[in-house]
């Protein structure tokens, strides 16, 4: 499949309505990330419980 | 019956009793509604065209008030525990609870509607359509901030917790009740919006004890 | 007959917290592996291969993220009312942690919804916001998912937090088509809001590809932050249950 744009400014630019297109992508991404982030603290919180348990079952 | 007659006579003397609370009740209803021509300018076309709105936006927080504390006194003192082991079900226990919260909180605001209805301009008619709207919708707001008030029962935070989750199951009889104004006031009339309105009302009526009771359960295990 | 029993004793296992987790733990990396190519290959579709729209130019990328996001959140709370159902008909404690461990997923995705439905309107209608039947059914489903999350968290016992949330959820989901067509009708009462949302579907196959795989690249996120969650949610509760401790014993 061809990329439709013919340079990175044009990708950039998004024909003019750059900022909504990349504001939507950039916020949406920051929503994502901090879940991520918010799950990985909680797992690093209850970091041994969570060791024991894996290896509860694996044994 | 007799019993279902004797939790109401019982609950509507406890109330009279704390009748400066039901006072408060109807005083920030109507101060409430008096803040908004001071917000927005005193524009008599203006008034007319937000009356019905602010009257049913006031009328929905200040049902509210006292609504986080509907339990909380029968919880505490052991009243609750009584009403689940008495021989009448729970939800006509509470269906007799919240008709005297009902008449001696919510029925005051029916009556002082159509001062504030003046105020705002509104016609005859619409504060006819008003009142109308308010006698079907604030029992309604009482079945369902009853349903908010038995999940937070005894809990620290009820008092902010209630309103965050009764609020938006509240944003359709705010539609209904304010639509039905503004339809009578463009000609339209008001019919199918009270009768949306009325079903409404016998729906949460059916439903909404036995949602009630068993939130209590839930509550008091 | 034999099957239905053998299936049900399996279902049984898996609906023990105990026996869920370790299966958790195998399956998330998988969801979260295919969320991350499928969004590449989504986006790689959306953002560089599909031309422009005739009629709204480039700002209809945005609806790459809006519509799955939009389609996720609603998804969301319908499964959270399944996983509520099961919490209060049959007592299940897993059936309560899915529902929980779902709400913060929902929520993100109906703010999503709702930021990149303002950025999409702004240059497509000319406002951030209509309130049309929609948008604001979108706007109170939000409401109803903080409603979810505040009571959730304010009760301490897990059982009535459990119990007390599945009620919540369930009274939210039958509310939510009452809202629905409350405001659908108000609007036909305020006729200066009037936006048409449904136009034709003229899309190109690029861009339905890439919707498609963007919403596929959704569900698989979802459900691996849910299992994620489930398992610290597990490990939270079950600290003293026989499993976790023997386990600890053995150290």
């Amino acid at each position: 499949m061809p990329v439709f744009w013919t340079s990175v400014g044009d990708f950039l630019a998004m024909g003019g309505y750059g900022v909504y297109v990349w504001g939507a992508y950039g916020v949406t991404t920051l929503a994502v990330l901090a879940e991520v982030m918010a799950l990985r603290g909680r797992a690093r919180r209850s970091g041994p419980l969570t060791r024991r348990a894996d290896e509860a079952h694996r044994s | 019956m007799s019993t279902l007659a004797a939790i109401l006579r019982f609950e509507l003397l406890l109330a009279w009793r704390r009748r400066s609370a039901l006072a408060t009740t109807l005083g920030f209803f109507v101060i409430v509604a008096s803040l908004f021509p001071l917000a927005l300018g005193a524009d008599p076309k203006l008034l007319r065209l937000i009356g019905a709105g602010v009257v049913w936006v006031a009328a929905l927080l200040a049902t509210l008030l006292g609504l986080a504390r509907l339990f909380a006194a029968d919880h505490e003192d052991g009243t609750l525990e009584q009403l689940r082991l008495a021989p009448l079900p729970l939800p006509l226990a509470v269906m007799a609870k919240l008709a005297a919260h009902w008449l001696l909180t919510a029925v005051p605001l029916c009556l002082a509607a159509p001062i504030l209805g003046l105020q705002y301009g509104l016609s005859q008619g619409a504060i006819g359509v008003l009142v109308a709207g308010l006698l079907l919708g604030t029992p309604v707001l009482c079945l369902v901030g009853a349903v908010g008030a038995a999940l937070t029962l005894g809990l620290r935070a009820s008092g902010v917790l209630v309103p965050v989750i009764v609020l938006p199951l509240e944003v359709p009889v705010l539609i209904m009740g304010a639509g039905a104004v503004e339809a009578q006031a463009s000609g339209l009339g008001a019919g199918p919006w009270l009768s949306l309105l009325a079903a409404l009302f016998i729906v949460f009526l059916v439903a909404a004890p036995s949602v009630i009771a068993f939130a209590l359960r839930i509550s008091s295990e | 007959m034999a099957t239905s029993t053998a299936a049900r004793s399996m279902l049984f296992r898996y609906a023990s917290p105990a026996t869920f987790y370790p299966l958790a733990g195998r399956l998330w990396p998988w969801f979260a592996a295919a969320a991350v190519v499928l969004a590449l290959a989504g986006l790689a579709i959306g953002l560089l291969v599909a031309p422009t729209d005739a009629t709204q130019g480039d700002a209809y990328r945005i609806i790459f993220i809006h519509v799955p996001a939009a389609w996720m959140s609603m998804f969301i709370y319908l499964v959270m009312a399944f996983y509520a159902v099961l919490t209060l008909g049959f007592n299940t404690r897993l059936s309560a942690m899915m529902m929980r461990s779902l709400a913060p997923t929902g929520a993100m995705f109906t703010f999503v919804a709702l930021w990149t439905g303002a950025l999409w309107g702004k240059p497509t209608w000319g406002t951030w916001w209509v309130w049309d039947a929609r948008l604001t059914s979108e706007l109170i489903l939000f409401f109803l998912y903080l409603g979810f999350i505040a009571l959730q968290s304010a009760i301490d016992d897990t059982r009535r937090a459990d119990r007390a949330g599945a009620l919540v959820a369930l009274v939210g989901a039958v509310n939510v088509p009452i809202i629905y067509f409350s405001v659908k009708w108000w609007n036909t009462l305020h006729q200066g809001a009037s936006v048409s949302l449904t136009r034709a579907p003229s899309m190109a196959r690029d861009m339905l590809l890439g919707m498609l795989l963007m919403a596929i690249a959704c569900w698989m996120y979802s459900i691996a932050v849910a299992l994620v969650r489930v398992r610290a949610l597990i490990v939270e509760r079950e600290r003293d249950a026989a499993w976790l401790r023997e386990a600890g014993a053995a150290d």
